[in-house]
């Protein structure tokens, strides 16, 4: 079956570094969106693009960037949504106004545009929804309807509902608590909101990112999932970021989340595959890997 | 970069190859220096040091491939990359065209690998000289690195020397997971190396206290950053008070122009920035910058000066 999807292409912009202010910063149940003022950012960005803060100021040691995806930008300022998983991130989310961080970006490669006349469906997964904010606007200012949903843990860890009610037709919130919308699974509520969709963008775990894709693969509905893979430099140095993805000619590459992700077609990813190493990535011979 | 230009000459040599700043990128911290092309002018640096290349196109290992480690990070790649068909059909042709200077990373698993590689890079266009990557952490003999054997490290240089292009300098990169660096020093240098890189990560290890399994697919990985500074250090210093005339190239753990100091006081006439570049990927540039303005304050009016000073 040849793949619903092309390659993401290229962002139209390279990225720049630069030393920016916060200007706000908002508490929101377990998150913190930070906003920037960083104009040679918001101005280069498209939807589904990252950003990749150093942490801990110049003689931290915490080497590596922390890649978060931007949420909004528009006007010169950059809005993100922060989830403290970690030191670097916990340090992230405690940056208040007036504080400055160096910041590299737009990186990755953003969303690409719906087939024409497509009614869009959006599916983040906890803080993931945040990426789909920006996405959700430029489709609908493209003409496109647009429905979302956010499902996460709990309550507490759903994010951008409020951004998203704003923009979508439809917004379908669930929780695996039941603590707010509906008790399960994001599944239950896109397998009711699929028939109508021409092509589905999701930002989230692994494991949803499998589910969403999935679901639509199996109704032929294009699909494109921002992946959320840990990164150490979050430029295409480091080679970290790795996910075995089917490319254009039909062969498995070890290709890097950063840059040529974060977004990847859903029906490129072999997300049976991710952490191990398929005889048939190319070059897997030379490690030693043999068809079986 | 040149704003920030002092009156120190930063002019240096990688063995004959003379190259405008001492201060290079590492092998593996930037991939083929396209990435960097944003950040940094990568003309004005000393050379892109390629991640190492092999005869075949390699995957590389399964992930997680990171560890965030105390000032450092462990990883295991595996060297994945594009084989040197690859290499000569697209990053090499691209560093070229916009006269960026090449040190190209070289690794295998044989004596010959390494040997038919030099002889594909004999009078590329844009390749300055070869950097003999035996010492690699994250290959299938782990610990069985060339490197760490003084009669197989020297082998490989050999065969390498006489396969390279004579114009071509062959700098071997030396692993620190030894007892004596200095004795396989003095043997690659006595094979016919024109210089040595130093150093190459440390073998380590990071176990998920919550999984309770070790972190990386790879199980061990190479560990890297400001952590192993003072290891690397002391290499470079202990290989250049033995070896004063052979030249060396200064790695590990460079963060800013006075780490960079360090290594040249030490008897490093070029250094090379890696994991430094994952923090800040303009490092190259700035650490050159900053190590102009401090040689320039210790009242050094040329780089060549200052090498080796601290054992004087």
């Amino acid at each position: 079956m040849s793949p619903l999807t092309a390659p993401a292409p290229r962002a139209a912009h390279p990225p720049v570094q630069r030393t920016v202010e916060v200007v706000g910063r908002r508490a929101v149940d377990a998150y913190v969106e930070l906003t920037l003022s960083a104009p040679e950012i918001a101005e280069r960005a498209q939807p589904g693009q990252f950003v990749a803060f150093a942490v801990g100021g110049e003689t931290s040691a915490l080497l590596l960037r922390r890649s978060i995806a931007i949420s909004t930008a528009d006007d010169g300022l950059v809005t993100v949504v922060v989830s403290a998983a970690g030191p670097g991130s916990a340090w992230l989310t405690e940056r208040q106004p007036g504080d400055t961080v160096d910041v590299v970006g737009p990186l990755g490669r953003p969303f690409p545009d719906p087939p024409p006349g497509a009614r869009a469906l959006l599916v983040g997964g906890g803080y993931g929804a945040a990426a789909l904010v920006g996405l959700a606007a430029r489709l609908r200012d493209a003409g496109h309807e647009v429905d979302a949903v956010a499902g996460a843990a709990g309550a507490d860890r759903l994010c951008s509902v409020q951004e998203l009610t704003g923009i979508a037709a439809r917004v379908a919130v669930t929780t695996d608590d039941g603590s707010s919308g509906r008790r399960g699974l994001v599944t239950l509520a896109v397998d009711e909101l699929l028939p109508d969709a021409g092509v589905v963008y999701a930002c989230g775990p692994m494991p949803m990112l499998r589910a969403v894709a999935d679901a639509a693969t199996a109704r032929s509905i294009p699909s494109y999932v921002a992946v959320e893979e840990s990164m150490a430099c979050g430029i295409g140095v480091c080679m970290t970021c790795v996910l075995p993805i089917v490319g254009e000619d039909g062969r498995t590459r070890f290709s890097r989340s950063c840059t040529e992700g974060p977004v990847f077609g859903g029906d490129r990813v072999r997300f049976d595959d991710v952490g191990s190493l398929p005889w048939d990535v190319v070059g897997a011979d030379a490690m030693g890997v043999v068809a079986p | 970069m040149t704003a920030l230009d002092t009156a120190v000459d930063m002019r240096t040599t990688l063995g004959s190859a003379p190259i405008p700043s001492p201060v290079l990128t590492a092998s593996g911290c930037s991939a083929f220096g396209g990435e960097l092309e944003p950040f940094v002018d990568l003309t004005a640096i000393g050379a892109v040091v390629t991640k190492s290349v092999q005869l075949r196109p390699r995957s590389g290992r399964a992930t997680p491939r990171m560890a965030e480690t105390p000032s450092g990070m462990l990883n295991s790649i595996g060297l994945q990359g594009p084989g040197i068909d690859g290499l000569l059909a697209e990053e090499l042709p691209w560093l070229a065209e916009r006269g960026v200077r090449a040190f190209v990373s070289i690794a295998g698993t044989r004596v010959e690998d390494f040997a038919e590689l030099a002889e594909r890079l004999r009078g590329v266009p844009g390749v300055l000289g070869l950097e003999v990557n035996i010492s690699c952490p994250n290959v299938e003999s782990r610990g069985e690195v060339f490197a760490c054997d003084p009669v197989a490290a020297s082998d490989v240089v050999s065969a390498v020397r006489a396969a390279a292009d004579p114009a071509h300098p062959v700098y071997a990169k030396l692993s620190p997971d030894v007892t004596d660096i200095v004795s396989v020093a003095r043997a690659v240098s006595e094979a016919g190396a024109d210089g040595l890189s130093m150093i190459n990560t440390l073998l380590g290890l990071v176990i998920d206290p919550d999984t309770m399994r070790p972190v990386l697919g790879g199980v061990t990985g190479g560990l890297s950053g400001p952590a192993i500074r003072p290891v690397a250090l002391r290499c470079v210093w202990q290989v250049h008070q033995a070896l004063p005339e052979v030249p060396i190239l200064g790695m590990g753990g460079i963060r800013t122009g006075l780490d960079a100091l360090q290594f040249v006081l030490a008897g490093a006439s070029a250094v090379s920035v890696g994991t430094a570049v994952f923090n800040d990927p303009s490092a190259v540039a700035r650490v050159h910058d900053e190590l102009a303005v401090a040689l320039g304050e210790r009242g050094f009016a040329s780089l060549a000066e200052a090498v080796g000073y601290a054992h004087r």
